[in-house]
């Protein structure tokens, strides 16, 4: 087992997700076989060979820096789950 | 003008953008009878296909009255009074956009993708949000937070996914055409599966703008319809560069339409052995080997090539979609829009309790393998080892298209699988995308076209493959195809 259940947790955690016993256990399994399964590409010889992170040859595009409207806040806080006045509602966060 | 004998037998929904366009022009028929035919039909077969997520039926009977008159002032556009249905992960202003995700099940965007804003400028009716896989992430809307989807050639059977609600909606006649997105095979695939046909056009052609990212730069939006012409004129509406969405090319677009009919004497076939493997569907394998000698009766000369890295594509694809996917679907933290969970005494509590209970089981999946991938000590193992991997699959593609015009190949190993036969193992599911993958990886366009059915009468998809913008020519080569076969006239028996 190339991940381990302790692994799981730590990604878990990095992922800002919860998981059960049984999840752990179960999402260990399947990311372990993917995980054997994506290992194959270390068959290939990759040493001289340039990374593609964008396959169109695009790069730095630009915009005119001009004032436009932006979005209105009532708008912007039309789906939050809980707003007061002009802002989003969270917990207290400095102590 | 239809006399009132035609109008009783012809069923409108049952017709396709081009034959719709002219009837309304004729002022034989009215837009709303056209949705009138749609809706009946969606009451008629939805309980069976659950196609849709939400159906817009009050504002399409709003946008037909602004058709109506815009036709009775001859001022109609490429789409006025045509019923589209769109996947429910682009945004549609004041309409809900749920990506088919508890974590955006109240969702309305504050403004409009730029593919519907195009849809709408060409006066389109929408008819409502299509069902996909949570987030459009699988092959089969089995992972869809809502319902899944049913295959309407076997309601035991998935109708494919990601855009499976589009591809089965099209097939049922339950709308005209479609959107999709695909980022591994999500158009190409459900059209196949669904008999109908489905293009993803080169990445960068069609702006992104507002389509719930899953891996940015993988993700293109594109048509499902009945028939290629109207796949060229869906197209030909929602193409062309954006400034809203700075991955999307400042290319020309051409009228695609023009492409169609043209003769295909001369064009260079490219089969790729590599995608003849074992393992795959008897009747999809001859299906398509058929579907090449009858390009080559009609003056395409077959030539060999070879993708060599073919192998590789599933491998490569699932470590940099899911990085794309873990950094994309950080913004779900239960503040700003969509689900919070009851309870949480601090804000990191919120962004998990959220996350937690907002997403389903392959979305975490996914998230946790492409934060996996990125984590310290193993970015260069796994990340870094994609993105070079996907450098040889695109210089794979570039080598092929200097011998080929267009590669022909099959567009899915198999038909229509059964619900539940895949869903419990998702290196299975992902492997049935091994041959559409590579297309994404590369970013060359594709489309799925209907070339055959199985002996269970499930359809089979063809998939040509173009150079980077040249849906021209594959548009040219389907068209030619689909003309001189009968595949694309069959429907469902429902």
């Amino acid at each position: 087992m190339k991940i381990t259940q302790e692994d799981v947790k730590h990604i878990a955690r990095l992922s800002r997700l919860y998981l059960s016993d049984e999840e752990t256990s179960t999402f260990g399994g399947q990311l372990n076989s993917i995980i054997e399964y994506v290992e194959q590409l270390n068959g290939l010889d990759t040493s001289s060979v340039e990374p593609t992170s964008h396959v169109i040859p695009l790069n730095n595009v630009m915009r005119d820096d001009t004032l436009k409207p932006s979005l209105p806040i009532e708008e912007a806080l039309k789906n939050a789950p809980d707003a007061t006045e002009k802002f989003y509602r969270v917990p207290k966060i400095i102590e | 003008m239809l006399n009132a004998i035609g109008r009783n037998t012809l069923k409108l929904n049952e017709l396709t953008v081009s034959e719709l366009r002219r009837l309304l022009d004729n002022r034989g028929i009215k837009p709303q009878e056209v949705l009138d035919d749609v809706y009946n039909r969606i009451d008629a077969v939805e309980d069976k296909v659950k196609a849709y997520i939400t159906i817009t039926k009050d504002s399409a009977y709003e946008m037909a009255k602004d058709a109506e008159q815009a036709i009775l002032s001859n001022k109609q556009s490429l789409l006025t009074g045509i019923p589209v249905a769109v996947k429910d992960n682009m945004c549609t202003k004041g309409i809900s956009t749920t990506c088919a995700s508890k974590m955006l099940h109240n969702f309305k965007p504050p403004y409009e993708s730029t593919v519907t804003a195009r849809l709408k400028e060409q006066e389109y009716i929408l008819i409502g949000k299509t069902n996909l896989d949570e987030f459009a992430m699988g092959s089969s809307t089995e992972n869809s937070g809502f319902h899944t989807t049913r295959n309407p050639w076997d309601p035991e059977r998935v109708p494919g996914g990601s855009s499976g609600g589009s591809a089965a909606a099209v097939a049922a006649d339950e709308c005209i055409a479609a959107l999709g997105s695909d980022t591994g095979g999500s158009i190409r695939q459900p059209a196949a599966l669904c008999g109908v046909v489905g293009l993803k056009p080169t990445y960068g052609r069609v702006s992104r703008y507002g389509l719930v990212a899953f891996a940015s730069s993988l993700d293109q939006i594109g048509p499902i319809t009945k028939n290629v012409m109207d796949s060229a004129i869906m197209l030909n509406a929602v193409a062309g560069h954006d400034p809203l969405d700075s991955t999307s090319a400042p290319a020309e677009v051409p009228d695609f339409a023009n492409f169609l009919g043209q003769d295909i004497k001369g064009l260079k076939i490219g089969i790729p052995k590599e995608y003849f493997i074992e393992g795959m569907d008897k009747y999809v394998d001859d299906a398509v080997r058929s579907a090449a000698k009858k390009l080559e009766s009609l003056g395409a000369i077959p030539v060999e090539v070879s993708l060599p890295h073919t192998g590789y594509a599933v491998a490569a694809y699932y470590i940099l979609a899911t990085s794309e996917a873990s950094s994309n679907l950080a913004r779900y933290d239960g503040v700003k829009y969509g689900f919070r969970a009851q309870g949480g005494k601090d804000l990191l509590e919120i962004y998990m309790n959220a996350r937690s209970q907002g997403f389903g089981a392959e979305v975490k999946r996914r998230i946790m393998l492409g934060t996996y991938a990125l984590s310290a000590g193993y970015y260069d193992a796994y990340y870094k080892k994609g993105q070079q991997v996907r450098t040889l699959i695109k210089q794979d593609f570039d080598n092929a298209f200097k011998e080929a015009d267009v590669i022909v190949t099959p567009t899915s190993p198999t038909p229509a699988f059964k619900v539940g036969e895949k869903s419990t193992d998702p290196l299975q599911m992902y492997l049935s995308d091994i041959f559409t993958i590579s297309v994404n990886l590369a970013g060359v366009p594709a489309i799925s076209i209907p070339c055959g059915f199985t002996k269970n009468n499930l359809p089979i998809g063809l998939q040509m493959i173009g150079r980077h913008f040249d849906e021209g020519l594959i548009l040219k080569a389907a068209y030619a195809y689909e003309q001189s076969t009968e595949w694309h006239t069959r429907r469902p028996a429902l």
